[in-house]
């Protein structure tokens, strides 16, 4: 079967790819477009190490098609920072020691990106929930949710 | 799998027009939670993948007057963002804000839930006990049919080959009324039901119970509507004696297998377990409502 | 462990100093702005021109003879490029190796990575294939015909133990009984130590309880899937970047199993999303190679989730009786231990560990100690954090929490009374140093989270862990750059992102420079001479003796250069703050120099300037923790759940200190996930049935509290800091800690892991009974 054309806007850029009908989302961000930031833990939907923003929901690329990007927005990790200038949430991140190894760290940041649009100032328990789906075997995910929790109170500006 | 071929179609029509026209497996992509892990784990093989997400009526969640129709590729995160939905079904609520992990519930919709047919999806026991009734369209028109005669065992549905789901109607609810979900997992989130328990329940101005649904998940090999357990309610005040009485015939309704998530003989006391816990907290909504 | 300790070893004694870097926390790391942009290369992010996908067809069977393999419909599949079977691997005769913590023996390492004759469990591989995609890989694997004669399985170590049990290997003899047997078995070794005569110090006891414990495997769970890509090249040589705990081991394995010099194979460690012990093995490396050789192209291969589960680790399930005697005042008499440990699908499994961890908190004068390392059909077991030590922790910690409750002796004053210390003698041979373990009990005896009160089904449970520090081959260079920063290269592979700060800061402290100034990365195999891997608790502790070798002998060669300027002798310079200086006054009168000046002028004075250690560290010093654990049991669904989690520990000295506490935390979640709810479970065809993250439950984010810690430092003697190792000790009291709140909350003793629901609800249920029957 031919490869499919497909437009999205990955990280506020209009790009153009191909990809076979089965390949998933992350088949395409780290094999036809090379940002291997994105994870693959699983290929399940279980590890949340792939996750990505598809139209501003929270998702696992591993369970998207990459022929399902066409006309959407894709943010990744790649798009997080701004130039040089660290998102809150990676800064705390650093900060709080809130990643070991760094194999989920990018899911987490996009996961906790995506909750404080959500919810800017949320409760532990709201942070836990919430990450439920992005699995960390380093660091009991204590720092995490602590940097996640410091950096929505920078964010809202107190 | 080189030969596989994704369409997504903008009407019902061309969707079903797919789906007919193809001799081998086909696959309909709602969220994909399921599907393609299916893929993934290369235990489905198929040459076409149908993505129904473009069809708009599918994706509607509309509410007229109390009732709701809800398009089965509605995702879970589309119900929990609705204004309403949560305050008139709490309990189906509930059953969706269960699945998965906030990345699946992004993409998963309580039609893929439903039709992936797994006795164990948390959000069908909640509709079951809410009265759904799904529509359904194929080559020869729609048809409707209740939720609970969807799924005929693991993996498997009524419907035909070339036949979508469309949308779930819910009813209007009477005053005084609540439903709930609860289920059991090992782990607080990201898991699969072990035992799940939906109780949807109606009281009179005197606290009396005169309708009740109770349906049970991951119990059969399919989800169950168990008609003794809502007996159990039915006429009561939903006193402790009523809840022993829903408990037992929940327990007595479970004919689960043993198997990787849980025992048999754990699964059917856990189910008289839910049963009461999930009832008590439907009639506090109820008394509430 | 593995070998006996060197004559020969390096340590570097500690002195207590003021420290202006070590023991803060610093603010960057060199690892972390890379990894939060995803800009951290992964070995799965590696990709070389033109290269192939290869993919591994795996036995569905636990147990078969392999009667042939036809691989011609594979071969012939437009798109491959090679297809690997056994035949392509030289056999290999007995020769052990240490591999990290446990041993290996390359006859079965080279059957590990590729069934010969047998298949010994579902996942084992039995041919390679490597095409232009990954689609393709997968239809050549489905066109390789298999014949095989399924044999009976065994899974259950007991069950393998048993006379009438299938054999696995038929030339596999029971070690370590005499006389010799001469049918084979599944019991590859049979182990005693002991100390003292168990018998008499029964005799002297006032309470005897005996117990026994069961425990399922668990896998380290890492989030980075195995991942290897290779180029073979035509002069022979191979090039390999792969996600391992040891790269220069790799290199070694590699070598040997593929018949090539070392000097011939190069192996890069990028950076390492897990391993908790379970990349300290070969599995897809030597296919890559393999498979690159025979297309001359280079090949990646990336594990999918469900094979790691089925292929790699997991650890071992354990059969462990405990039997202890004490007197009525708390004393205990005598330790008894009985050890049955699987190994998987070839011998060798965490036993011998477990016989040195399984008392090793208590000073005791009579211990036996038995165990048996038993093969089974199950993936072969690897090094999983403190590996073998939970297992036999949670019969120990738990009869030691029966006893100090039927005695009515707070469980830590019980601990304390009894508590190994400096002179100790072991059963398995030395005494013990320095050691921290009664001043950790004394800060958990005062530690404010014992008196918050508890509802009804809520318990507090506590448990001790010990874990020994691993020293072996370790090499730095320190660089003294041009501009006056310093690059210090090490060798171990930095498996949690922590030791390259770690090593920044004993560089900056040695050398009196700022933190900034310097840079630390793992070097690749033609970096540095050999270096073992990043295991046993080693890392921080091995590599700071390494680096302070490292800084002190490009110190004497910055002095050098002064000392050449001032034309004095070298012993009148001296080192102090980032500075070489004349010693004293009458040496004469000097501008001190700082480590930029001293690079300007070294071209002059010598040349370029680099600091070496290539050393066998001496083993470090043993480490103890106490875990404190609140709970909620709910009494009809048996569900438990952790309310609150209290760790205190001896690091010895915490070079970095909120890391260390990352450590802690890390380790005791996964502790709690294998005590809660992480297993294999199995069909009865011998074939895994939750090989992935959705049955495989680890823990999830809202499935643990807050973690409350606190560092005890008792300097380690041997270590130019007081260093022990911390990464493995957390992991070691989760499961009794666990048990014994249970047991606090609503009294029963759950002896068989994990502790998931169905199980305690069963107890539960029977403690109703057994109560109403009385």
């Amino acid at each position: 079967m031919a490869r499919q054309y497909v437009t999205a806007n990955i990280n506020g850029e209009e790009i153009d790819f191909l990809c076979d009908p089965s390949q998933t989302l992350l088949d395409v961000l780290r094999d036809e477009l090379q940002l291997t930031g994105t994870k693959e833990g699983c290929g399940t939907g279980d590890c949340g190490a792939c996750s990505v923003t598809l139209d501003g929901v929270l998702v696992c690329s591993c369970l998207v098609l990459g022929a399902e990007a066409e006309g959407k927005t894709v943010e990744t990790i790649e798009g997080m920072a701004d130039g040089d200038e660290l998102h809150p949430l990676q800064r705390k991140f650093i900060d709080h020691i809130a990643l070991q190894c760094g194999i989920c760290t990018p899911g987490l940041l996009v996961a906790s990106r995506s909750l404080l649009e959500h919810n800017p100032n949320p409760s532990e328990t709201e942070v836990r929930y919430w990450l439920a789906g992005n699995l960390c075997r380093c660091t009991g995910y204590q720092n995490i949710v602590t940097a996640v929790i410091d950096a929505a109170k920078e964010m809202r500006g107190n | 799998m080189e030969q596989l071929r994704y369409e997504a179609p903008d009407t019902l029509e061309a969707a079903v027009a797919l789906l007919s026209g193809e001799s081998g497996v086909t696959r309909i992509l709602a969220g994909g939670t399921d599907v393609l892990v299916q893929l993934h784990l290369d235990v489905i093989d198929t040459p076409l993948i149908v993505d129904i997400k473009k069809i708009t009526e599918l994706r509607e969640i509309v509410k007229d007057g109390g009732a709701y129709w809800i398009g089965a590729a509605a995702t879970g995160m589309e119900l929990m963002n609705h204004p309403d939905f949560g305050a008139d079904w709490p309990g189906v609520l509930d059953g969706v804000q269960l699945i998965g992990s906030i990345q699946i519930r992004g993409r998963a919709t309580v039609g893929g839930n439903i039709c992936n047919g797994s006795p164990a999806a948390d959000s069908t026991p909640a509709m079951i006990a809410a009265g759904a009734v799904a529509t359904i369209a194929g080559p020869n028109g729609r048809r409707d049919i209740p939720v609970e005669d969807i799924c005929v065992g693991p993996g498997q549905t009524s419907l035909a080959k070339d036949e979508i789901l469309v949308s779930f109607a819910l009813p209007a609810r009477p005053a005084n009324s609540g439903d709930a979900y609860l289920r059991f997992t090992p782990r607080t989130e990201m898991d699969i039901a072990v035992v799940g328990v939906g109780v949807n329940l109606t009281l009179d101005g005197s606290g009396i119970c005169t309708s009740a649904r109770v349906s049970l998940g991951a119990v059969a090999a399919t989800p169950l509507l168990v008609t003794e357990a809502a007996d159990a309610l039915i006429g009561t005040k939903i006193d402790a004696a009523a809840l022993d009485n829903l408990a037992a015939a929940a327990s007595a309704a479970a004919k689960p297998i043993d198997d990787k998530r849980g025992t048999k003989e754990y699964r059917i006391k856990v189910a008289g377990v839910l049963a009461r816990r999930a009832a008590t907290i439907a009639l506090d909504r109820a008394r509430q409502g | 462990m593995g070998r006996a300790p060197s004559p020969w070893a390096t340590s570097i004694k500690y002195e207590e100093k003021d420290l202006k870097i070590v023991g803060g926390n610093p603010s960057e790391r060199a690892d972390a702005a890379d990894k939060v942009t995803g800009k951290a290369r992964y070995t799965a992010d590696y990709n070389l021109p033109g290269q192939l996908i290869g993919k591994v067809l795996r036995s569905p069977h636990a147990h078969a003879n392999i009667r042939s393999i036809d691989t011609s419909a594979a071969e012939a599949l437009t798109g491959v490029k090679a297809v690997v079977t056994c035949a392509d691997f030289p056999d290999m005769a007995v020769e052990h190796a240490a591999s990290g913590e446990l041993m290996v023996n390359f006859r079965d390492v080279t059957r590990n990575v590729m069934a010969r004759e047998k298949v010994y469990y579902d996942g084992h591989p039995v041919a390679a294939v490597a095409a232009t995609s990954e689609a393709i890989a997968l239809r050549a694997l489905k066109l390789i015909k298999v014949d095989y004669e399924v044999l009976p399985h065994v899974i259950d170590v007991v069950e393998a133990m048993k006379p009438d049990a299938p054999v696995l290997h038929d030339d596999q003899f029971t070690k370590g009984v005499e006389p010799a047997p001469d049918k084979p078995s599944n019991i590859a070794l049979r182990m005693e130590s002991k100390l003292g005569d168990v018998e008499e110090g029964f005799n002297q006891a006032d309470l005897i309880i005996e117990r026994e414990f069961n425990t399922k495997p668990s896998h380290q769970g890492y989030i980075e899937p195995q991942a290897s890509v290779a180029t073979y090249t035509d002069g022979g040589q191979a090039e390999i970047w792969t996600s391992t705990q040891g790269h220069f081991v790799m290199r070694a394995q590699v070598a040997k199993l593929l018949q090539m010099d070392v000097s011939k194979v190069k192996v890069t460690a990028p950076e390492l999303g897990g391993g908790f012990g379970g990349k300290n093995n070969v599995y897809l490396e030597p296919l890559a190679v393999i498979l690159s050789r025979k297309s001359s192209r280079p090949v990646k291969m990336i594990m999918t989730r469900g094979e790691v589960f089925r292929a790699t680790g997991p650890t071992s399930g354990t059969n462990v009786e405990i039997k202890i005697g004490a007197t009525k005042d708390g004393k205990i008499t005598a330790a008894q231990a009985v050890m049955k440990y699987q190994a998987g699908a070839f011998a060798g499994s965490s036993l011998p560990l477990a016989a040195i961890t399984v008392f090793t908190r208590y000073d005791l004068e009579n211990v036996l100690v038995t165990g048996y390392d038993v093969t089974s059909n199950r993936p072969k077991v690897a090094a999983y954090r403190a590996p073998g030590a939970p297992m036999v922790a949670f019969g120990v910690e738990s009869v030691i929490d029966e006893i100090a409750r039927a005695l009515e002796i707070d469980p830590i004053e019980i601990r304390l009374l009894n508590a190994a210390k400096e002179g100790t003698q072991t059963h398995f041979g030395p005494q013990l140093g320095r050691v921290g373990y009664i001043e950790t009990l004394e800060a958990t005896r005062d530690h404010p989270n014992l008196n918050i009160p508890l509802s009804p089904n809520q318990g507090r449970g506590i448990a001790t862990g010990f874990w020994f520090t691993l020293g072996a081959e370790t090499s730095a260079t320190l660089n003294i750059n041009e501009d006056g920063t310093a690059s210090l290269i090490f060798g171990t592979v930095d498996v949690t992102g922590g030791s390259r700060a770690a090593f920044a800061m004993i560089v900056a402290e040695e050398l009196g420079i700022p933190y900034e100034n310097v840079r630390t990365m793992s070097g690749d195999t033609s970096a540095l001479g050999f270096n073992f891997m990043t295991a046993g608790s080693r890392g921080t502790a091995a590599g700071t003796t390494a680096a302070v070798k490292a800084s002190r002998d490009a110190i004497t060669r910055m002095c050098e250069v002064a000392a050449r300027k001032w034309e004095i002798d070298v012993d009148q310079v001296e080192w102090q703050d980032g500075h070489a200086r004349p010693a004293g006054a009458n040496v004469g009168n000097f501008e001190p120099m700082s480590v930029a000046q001293i690079v300007k002028e070294a071209v002059w004075f010598g040349g370029t300037i680099a600091g070496h250690a290539e050393i066998n560290v001496a083993n470090g010093g043993p480490g103890f923790g106490a875990h404190v654990v609140d709970v909620e049991v709910d009494r009809q669904t048996g569900l438990v759940k952790v309310l609150r989690y209290t760790i205190i520990q001896d690091a010895g000295k915490a070079v970095f200190p909120d890391f260390v506490k990352g450590q802690f935390h890390g380790g005791a979640v996964q502790g709690i996930g294998m005590a809660l709810n992480e297993e294999y479970i199995y069909d009865s065809n011998g074939v895994m049935e939750n090989p992935g993250f959705l049955d495989y439950r680890i823990p999830v984010a809202s499935d643990v509290p807050m973690i409350d810690t606190e560092i005890v430092e008792v300097p380690h003697p041997g270590n130019p800091y007081g260093v022990r190792g911390v990464g493995e000790v957390p992991i070691i009291p989760p499961l009794a800690a666990i048990s014994n709140a249970i047991h606090d909350a609503v009294g029963i003793r759950m002896r068989d892991h994990p502790m998931s629901p169905p199980k305690v609800l069963k107890e539960l249920d029977d403690a109703e009974q057994a109560e109403a029957a009385e």
